[in-house]
């Protein structure tokens, strides 16, 4: 990386972290299980760095049994894949999970459940 | 483009990156939209919406030349991610949460060890310094948040695990931790150390949690969110990705906010919690101050207290996640209502085992958010109370905590149940709750005990209001 992008990457660290004070303090305590499970599923856009990982190297069996240097792209692929899984897994449920809870909030009950 | 930029890159980089900005701008509309239940459902579409669009987006990376991989864990992630948003109960939230942040962690963690397996003799000190936090904040989260996970799903022993010597013990693992990490910092390429650190990082995680008591999970699951989050920026600093950077900062910072809230709520410190020492306060005193008796009242008279009462406040707590009985009150709620009682909900932040729990639970069982009242807003309403009706809630309703300086909970803002003209207690046995402190609650003269399991309790008071 070089010192131009770091200080760069730098910015956009305290920009965000002082975005995400501002923007989250204002979230109300009604929605902060919500509010862990989105940004749960946000912070797994890790996923994008997990693919590149997972599918930059070819996966061979005999490389991976020989060992030593000509095993790392295998190796590399499998803890890629695994990271891929877990993120996935994270962006799927963390989404659908902030639904199904967005779902429920309501300010009234339209109908009035019968006994 | 060569006359644009001084140096080129491809066509599809630029939309790439073009891709991650317009995610970066949706998530922050995602998150802000979360200001309010009304605009959040839409605004978390928005956010869904950018995420989508960073991944297709991805697949087309240039460097990514092999897809069977990807492709299977894609779909095996997506089932089983869809699984859990359908299927996890809502009662069952903390346990999943903490098992989504170890998930989180594990992702940026072997993205970390991936690297420097691949990159490890060309990094620069800088960029080894931020792998170094994206490996041990991933790994301690990673076996922290599973532990955790266990406690609250009830496969681990809630119970804190102590032993003479564990500070001590869990300072020499954190500075073998630390220590593994500045030499891999300094010098390129020490693999030793690396995994050394590796190593260490997963036996923290574990050593940080165990000794933390059930209820202190809303805490201790704040700052694993945080810790996730946080390992998450440190892998876009890694991979130079500013998307990361940010959707990490924005759920570090969560967690962090969170963390805060919860400590006021409990009246920790931060420190207190950033070091890793808390919950062991609770048992050393469980002090038994003067007891007396508690007094048992029956169904049908507590029936008749709620029937013609003016106003009921109900003040769950994590009692009523275990019993399953959000629906069970909301039924006794329409009861009462329907006798023309004004019926609100008191809840304490750091009531049941992650922030917001309760209020989840009763959204779930049909509780208008308009009902549900944060503590601040409710306290002064108690001297009008008619009856308050605690549900499975101890700790966040003890009075020790305001009038009782030698209490370990001294300080901690309670809902203030003992101000409402009388209190029937829900509880399942007479033993004491999980901090093992005596509750002066349920000996006062205004308080009314109900043993039973608070599900088939409300359920028969509920009918017993019907033919009151």
């Amino acid at each position: 990386m070089s010192p131009l992008v770091l200080i760069a990457s730098l910015y956009v660290f305290a920009l965000a972290a002082f975005l995400g004070y501002q923007v989250i303090s204002r979230v109300p305590p009604l929605l902060h299980t919500p509010l862990m499970s989105a940004t749960n599923a946000i912070s797994g856009i890790s996923l994008i760095g997990s693919l590149v990982i997972a599918g930059a190297h070819e996966f061979n069996t005999h490389t991976l049994l020989a060992g030593g240097n000509d095993a790392k792209p295998s190796i590399v692929t499998i803890l890629g894949t695994v990271a891929v899984f877990t993120a996935t897994v994270n962006v799927v449920s963390g989404f659908g999970l902030t639904d199904r809870m967005l779902k429920m909030f309501r300010r009234e009950i339209k109908t009035k459940e019968a006994k | 483009m060569e006359t644009v930029f001084a140096q080129s890159l491809p066509l599809s980089r630029y939309i790439l990156e073009f891709t991650y900005l317009i995610a970066s701008i949706l998530f922050v509309f995602g998150l802000k939209s979360l200001s309010h239940p009304d605009t959040a459902r839409k605004g978390m579409f928005l956010a869904e919406a950018g995420m989508a669009a960073a991944i297709v987006g991805t697949l087309f990376h240039q460097d990514i030349h092999f897809y069977g991989w990807i492709i299977f864990g894609l779909i095996t992630g997506s089932m089983v991610g869809a699984a859990f948003a359908i299927w996890v109960p809502m009662t069952a939230m903390p346990q999943r949460t903490a098992l989504s942040h170890a998930f989180g962690a594990v992702a940026a963690a072997l993205v970390g060890i991936s690297e420097f397996i691949i990159h490890g003799s060309e990094l620069s000190a800088f960029t080894r310094g931020a792998l170094g936090f994206e490996v041990m904040l991933g790994t301690l989260t990673t076996t922290g948040s599973l532990i955790a996970a266990g406690k609250l799903q009830g496969t681990i022993r809630g119970t804190p695990v102590q032993f003479k010597g564990q500070q001590l013990l869990n300072l020499l693992i954190f500075f073998g931790m630390f220590s593994c990490f500045i030499y891999s910092v300094i010098y390129r390429d020490a693999a030793a150390a690396f995994y050394g650190m590796v190593a260490l990082g997963l036996l923290f995680g574990i050593m940080l949690v165990i000794p933390i008591g059930s209820a202190d999970m809303p805490v201790v699951m704040s700052l694993l969110n945080s810790y996730a989050g946080l390992s998450s920026a440190a892998t876009g600093f890694v991979l130079g990705n500013n998307v990361l950077i940010i959707a990490g900062t924005l759920d570090g910072f969560s967690g962090f906010i969170l963390s805060v809230l919860m400590c006021k709520a409990m009246n920790r410190s931060i420190t207190n919690v950033l070091f890793g020492g808390f919950g062991a306060v609770h048992h050393d005193a469980a002090a038994a101050g003067e007891q007396g008796t508690m007094r048992e009242i029956k169904l049908d008279d507590a029936a008749i207290q709620l029937r013609y009462a003016n106003k009921v406040i109900f003040v769950p707590g994590y009692g009523l996640a275990t019993a399953q009985a959000q629906h069970a009150v909301r039924e006794l709620a329409n009861v009462l209502e329907e006798h023309g009682v004004t019926v609100k909900y008191a809840i304490h932040p750091v009531a049941g085992r992650m922030p917001g729990h309760m209020n989840v639970l009763l959204a779930e069982a049909n509780v208008p958010y308009g009902e549900l009242y944060e503590m601040e807003q409710i306290n002064p309403e108690f001297p009008t109370t008619d009856v308050a009706v605690v549900v499975g809630a101890n700790d966040v309703v003890n009075p020790d905590a305001r009038d009782n300086p030698n209490s370990p909970i001294a300080g901690m803002p309670i809902i203030e149940v003992d101000r409402a003209k009388s209190v029937i207690v829900l509880k399942r046995g007479q033993g004491r709750g999980f901090s093992g402190l005596e509750n002066p609650l349920f000996f006062k003269p205004v308080t009314n005990m109900l043993y039973g399991d608070a599900k088939s309790t409300l359920t028969s008071l509920t009918q017993a209001v019907q033919s009151a």
